[in-house]
């Protein structure tokens, strides 16, 4: 089964290859059984590769398959090469389950779009690409995927590019995330100057031996790294791109924006995990901008009206949880999260796309209300998403996921309780708005009409996804409660695993408790707020204070208005300013200096005898006064 | 007999050469150019005899004799210019003449 | 003889094609095309008859050579060579030709058959400038090259051609005489060191200069091959020259003769001047950087899309000037796969440009919006060239301007970062571009037809190539490689030597320029 890996990027690529170039020639059916279809291939491949590397695991547990040689200048010798590791294996795993299961309810969803053939290609174009980046062997293939899911988020985003506020959003993303690419291209060069190669197991292997921990290059390779993960994974700074692209359609957003794509910046966090390690202070950089983007994101989440960009800044929030644990070295509770939030998110956008076609695109929550009778598999989905998304204690996948984390970050010799306050915060803000959303959205009373129910298509992979996101936290539970684990001794073959913490279940249930107790308030807050006591939040805006934060939060904490003032008004003021090229004017006015010159010249030429015979004159009484003096 | 010294023959040769210039300079009507050249010419010839007599010598005569040749047909060449001129510009104005104007 | 051939057969065919024209415009697009496409499989055939092999450094890295006596007094040789680097930019030459051929097909209508030949009169002035190792022959064809393309502008250019062919004339020109008069420097200087005058490239190679001369004489040739390249600040002919130019125009500017600069660079300006293009390269690179900051800043600025266009070679040729005055062989690799990729996908964008033009009577992108909707098949090729110039991976832009950032890295981190943040830059104009020009509301009145077949099928082939070189860069790079490397390890020798004995015996440039012709003449070997 092995030898079949290329096919599982090469399905996807095919289908886009196909549609791309005969899309015009081929009839809608056959354009969504291409496009699911290649998907759908990819994850059966994918499946069987699966269960091959689980049952007969390679020797040393990874395997690498060269499909050619790139290129080959001096020690530069990245190949065309890919690389299937227990880390990998989880990767595209979740990225072709899911990925076929939001393919197929598109193919529905999207059955009305007059660019149905591209929407697939592009699709199926990053499915690929996604493959690409997660089974790469070396940074400079791994790039390739890296640019090429950007590409497909710039070309979804901008989907229905008619609007003008669409392609400017395609734009912002793809411009600020290739900020942060910068500083991956940087960390490619590093990497390669210092050590050698990008062969990313050799660059852990070669790492460890020739970097002390702590040391300056170190420090700047995870950096970088860090730099590149940010931008992609719109983590704080650079994560005002992520709320502006759900302008794309809304499988888009629970594909590429929810479940997939964001998430590259946490995989290439574990990926590096070698060079983290050897980075400490980095490390805990990244613990700390998880935590500042879950509060950040959590926070903006609660207030927004849209009922994607909740979902958007949940996202952001919900990655920061990650990037937590990656910061506490939790490598494998952070995958863990990725797979649950992968199923959870995007069940959550698939019913949210479920909402907005019964309601003809109508985004703000406060303009919906009362769909729970009208659209019941809907709802019910929604609230196994929004309660997994929540943390409900025991029934969800979140729940495990998240406590995972948590644990990890207080028990870690990198976690510190304040890491752990943060997150547990965070989870009470995260049920809030989750609730909300759910309260808003499908209790109190019906203020639109419901067009359109979603058919048996989009039903099936939001019930899988409703499954899989309730079932999913069972890979691993806490010791007191059956303590499986499957999921952290697969992934410890790939990623380094936590020193073992002296147990303390006495201290864990404690926090468990805990956490689970903040959930559940957050749960009840958001029923009295939103059911109960609707008039209360407007009460709450109604003061300073509370309108001030609303509004604060509700543009993301502003970091948009910063951002257009220190970077985009002085660039363009700049650009324009110097429209005509200024060095120009260096050259033309060396022309018309000449021009001056010359007509200054001429000008003595008057044409007049007597003023030539004066020259002459002139000329002669110089010369015979310079002979004569001198 | 007493001598007129050789430097008062030349000073009054380069007066002269000098007035001739003045007037070739400052005098718009072509005639009075041409005549302005003839006076220098003369000044250069008396010169040349001033000179031939200082030094004793016969050239500066010879050379006299040439410039008065010279003269005579620079003379005939210019009147035919002159007349060429006021046919074609009905003046003798030499300003008018300024078509090589930078 | 095959290198004559290749040299005259675009002059004999553009002679062809205007008499052609005689008996139909038609006629005379057809034998261009035709005699083009002969020439472009005589490329093929070498490419392929000529397994490039790891060649001993030294003397006879070349592929095919041809030498004949043309002025023996002076030491000047009619000497034409090929390696795998010129191999290359000849391929990529002829390439190009035909897409310049194809490009105009109903773009030009006014004297249809002189417009070919002048196209093919500069082809061979380029072709020529890529095989000539004579130094004097080198630069007849660097100005032999001038003349038709000055007549291109002039004749066929839009609303202000006058002052664009004139500014590109004077510009190209002036450093065309600093350049020779460098010429005629080293000749003598190398003359008078060894007894032996020549402008035999090999031979002088391997002259030894005192370091002030040798700085001078560098700086002449860098004038003339930073103005073709161009390097910033000398660039501001570029924009008016290519934003004026017909479409074929642009391409061959674009695609070509920005592309003699970098190869003078890589040929005669590190190799014969090794330890004074050192010493120099701390302030070329900088301008390299300045310059990929500079174009990329003003081509977002710019309101006219060609102009855009422009700008962006001159933020692109900043890597290849970064890539050559970085020297090493990831670096020199880079720079040349950047010249072939940015051949063609800058040649690509101006030919939409053109397209654009020749439907709707316009480059301003005020009056364009929402184009994707009339013509998607434009807009998708539009956005491929776009991607392949913001340095998308699995397009050949991407390979060359990392490998440039590779080697720059190695030379001098500040500048390769500061480069690589130009690629944001470069991001920005071109979805900026993208966007002005393909997205939003369409414009009601504007309404044009999409590619025909013949520029479809023009633009997919291109869009191929830079993909081809993206994802199978490895046949282009051991073309090129060997020459490279023999060059690289000539230079690390010579500076080598150098470093080991130090020349005190500064000459000043007056001591030089003072000097006659030779009286022994028949020292010439």
């Amino acid at each position: 089964m092995f030898e079949l890996l290329w096919l599982i990027p090469a399905l996807p690529l095919a289908g886009f290859l196909v549609i791309a170039l005969m899309g015009g020639a081929l009839a809608r059916r056959a354009v969504a059984v291409i496009g699911v279809g290649s998907v759908g291939a990819a994850a059966i491949v994918s499946v069987g590769v699966a269960a091959q590397f689980i049952s007969a695991p390679p020797p040393g547990d990874s395997l690498t398959q060269v499909l050619w040689a790139w290129l080959e200048v001096g020690l530069l010798r990245p190949h065309v090469a890919l690389c299937l590791d227990a880390l990998s294996v989880t990767m595209i795993l979740v990225v072709t389950v899911v990925g076929f299961l939001i393919l197929l309810y598109s193919a529905e969803f999207m059955g009305d779009d007059e660019s149905y053939a591209w929407f697939f290609a592009y699709m199926d174009l990053f499915v690929a690409s996604m493959l690409i980046l997660a089974l790469a062997d070396n940074l400079f293939f791994l790039y390739l995927g890296w640019e090429g899911v950007g590409l497909c988020s710039y070309l979804l985003i901008g989907f229905w590019y008619k609007e003008r506020e669409n392609a400017r959003a395609a734009m912002k993303a793809f411009i600020v995330t290739r900020v942060g690419d910068v500083g991956l291209a940087v960390a490619l060069l590093l990497i390669f100057t210092s050590l050698g190669t990008l062969q990313i197991q050799e660059v852990m292997r070669r790492a460890a031996q020739e970097w002390a921990v702590g040391s300056n290059t170190a420090t700047l390779a995870a950096a970088l790294l860090l730099c590149g993960a940010v931008g992609k994974s719109a983590q704080a700074p650079l994560q005002t791109w992520l709320p502006d692209a759900m302008a794309g359609p809304t499988p888009v957003s629970a594909l590429i924006h929810a479940a997939t794509m964001v998430t590259a910046g946490v995989y290439l966090i574990a990926r590096t995990n070698g060079l983290f390690s050897l980075a400490p202070a980095v490390q805990s950089v990244v613990a700390i901008i998880g935590v500042a983007t879950l509060l950040l994101g959590g926070l903006s989440a609660l207030v927004q009206r849209d009922i994607k960009r909740v979902l958007a800044y949940s996202t952001m929030s919900q990655i920061g949880y990650m990037f937590l644990a990656l910061g506490v070295g939790a490598w494998s509770a952070a995958i863990f999260h990725f797979a649950t939030h992968a199923f959870f998110k995007s069940l959550l956008f698939l019913g949210a796309g479920a909402v907005l076609l019964a309601t003809d695109e109508q985004r703000d929550m406060f303009k919906l209300g009362g769909l729970r009778a009208e659209m019941p598999y809907t709802f019910w989905t929604f609230v196994a998403g929004a309660a997994s998304l929540a943390a409900l204690p025991l029934v969800t996948g979140g729940f495990y996921s998240k406590d995972m984390m948590l644990w990890n970050a207080w028990t870690s010799p990198k976690g510190s309780p304040w890491l752990w306050l943060g997150g547990a915060l965070g989870a009470l803000i995260t049920a809030l708005y989750a609730f909300r959303m759910v309260f808003l959205t499908f209790f109190g009373e019906r203020k639109s009409v419901v067009s359109r129910r979603p058919g048996p298509i989009m039903r099936i992979p939001m019930g899988i996804l409703a499954v899989l996101s309730i079932f999913a936290g069972f890979l691993e539970t806490p010791g007191w409660l059956g303590g499986m684990d499957y999921l952290s001794p697969f992934l410890g073959t790939a990623l380094p695993g936590l020193p073992h913490a002296k147990s303390q279940p006495a201290m864990e249930l404690f926090l468990q408790a805990l956490t689970s107790l903040l959930c559940v308030s957050g749960v009840l807050v958001a029923y009295l707020l939103f059911v109960a006591h609707p008039e209360v939040p407007d009460r709450i805006a109604a003061i300073k204070a509370g309108g001030w934060l609303q509004g604060f939060w509700f543009s993301g904490w502003g970091f948009d208005r910063v951002y257009e003032f220190i970077v985009v008004k002085p660039f363009v003021r700049i650009a324009l300013a110097n429209r005509g090229d200024v060095v120009d004017t260096l050259f033309t006015g060396l022309a018309r200096a000449n021009e001056a010159l010359h007509s200054s010249l001429s000008r003595t030429q008057t044409g007049k005898l007597r003023d030539y015979a004066l020259g002459v004159v002139a000329g002669a009484v110089l010369a015979i006064g310079i002979m004569v003096l001198l | 007999m007493a001598q007129v010294p050789m430097e008062h023959g030349l000073y009054v040769a380069g007066l002269l050469f000098c007035l001739g210039l003045v007037g070739v300079l400052v005098r718009r009507d072509l005639l009075f150019v041409l005549m302005s050249i003839e006076i220098m010419l003369n000044a250069a010839g008396m010169a040349f005899v001033v000179a031939g007599a200082g030094w004793q010598q016969p050239d500066g005569q010879i050379m006299f004799i040439f410039i008065l040749t010279m003269a005579a047909a620079e003379v005939a060449v210019g009147l035919a210019l002159i007349v060429q001129f006021h046919h074609h510009f009905k003046t003798l104005d030499a300003d008018a003449a300024r078509r090589m104007r930078g | 003889m095959i290198l004559v051939w290749l040299i005259a057969l675009p002059l004999l065919v553009g002679i062809l094609a205007w008499i052609a024209e005689r008996r139909g415009v038609g006629l005379s697009r057809w034998v261009a095309l035709a005699g083009l496409f002969v020439e472009f499989a005589i490329v093929l055939r070498l490419w392929a008859d000529h397994p490039i092999r790891m060649l001993t450094p030294g003397r006879a890295t070349w592929l095919v050579e041809l030498k004949l006596a043309w002025i023996p007094q002076l030491g000047i040789s009619f000497h034409l060579a090929l390696d795998g680097l010129s191999l290359l930019l000849v391929a990529l030459a002829v390439f190009l030709a035909i897409a310049g051929v194809l490009c105009s097909w109903t773009e030009i209508q006014e004297r249809v058959g002189f417009f070919h030949f002048i196209l093919l009169a500069t082809v061979t002035g380029i072709i020529g400038i890529f095989l000539a190792v004579d130094l004097i022959l080198f630069f007849v064809f660097w100005e032999a090259m001038l003349v038709p393309m000055y007549i291109m502008i002039a004749t066929w250019g839009h609303e202000h051609r006058r002052y664009a062919a004139l500014k590109f004339f004077l510009f190209t020109q002036a450093g065309g005489l600093l350049m020779l008069a460098a010429i005629l420097g080293l000749y003598f200087v190398h003359g008078r060191a060894t007894g032996t005058y020549t402008f035999d490239y090999g031979q002088l190679m391997a002259a030894s200069i005192p370091a002030g001369t040798a700085m001078w004489l560098m700086l002449g040739f860098f004038a003339a091959f930073a103005v073709k390249l161009p390097a910033a600040p000398f660039h501001t002919w570029l924009p008016d020259a290519h934003t004026e130019a017909p479409t074929a125009g642009s391409v061959i500017l674009a695609g070509l003769l920005l592309k003699t600069g970098g190869y003078g660079l890589i040929r005669f300006l590190f190799p014969l001047f090794p330890g004074a293009a050192s010493a120099f390269a701390p302030i070329a690179m900088t301008l390299a950087v300045i310059g990929i900051f500079y174009g990329a800043i003003l081509a977002f600025a710019q309101t006219d899309l060609k102009r855009l266009v422009a700008y962006s070679s001159i933020s692109h040729m900043g890597f290849v000037l970064l890539g050559v005055f970085v020297w090493n062989e990831l670096a020199l690799q880079g720079a040349v796969v950047q010249m072939l990729c940015h051949g063609i996908s800058t040649g690509a964008l101006f030919i939409i440009v053109g397209q654009l033009q020749e439907r709707i009577r316009t480059r301003q992108l005020p009056r364009m919006r929402g184009f994707w909707e009339t013509a998607p098949r434009m807009g998708a090729m539009a956005l491929i060239f776009a991607l392949a110039s913001l340095g998308l991976p699995g397009l050949g832009n991407f390979v060359g301007e990392f490998l440039v950032l590779f080697g720059t890295y190695t030379a001098s981190p500040g500048m390769a970062i500061a480069a690589a943040i130009g690629i944001v830059l470069a991001t920005v104009y071109s979805l900026w571009m993208i966007y002005r020009v393909f997205f939003g509301p369409r414009k009601d009145a504007v309404k044009f037809d999409d590619l025909d077949p013949r520029e479809s099928i023009l633009l997919v082939v291109m869009g191929a190539v830079i993909l081809w070189v993206g994802l199978f860069p490895q046949r282009a790079l051991d073309t090129a490689g060997p020459t490279l490397r023999a060059l690289e390890r000539h230079v690390a020798g010579s500076t080598a030597r150098m470093a080991g004995k130090p020349d005190t015996t500064e000459t000043s440039l007056s001591r030089w320029m003072g000097i006659v012709l030779p009286s022994g003449r028949d020292r010439d070997r």
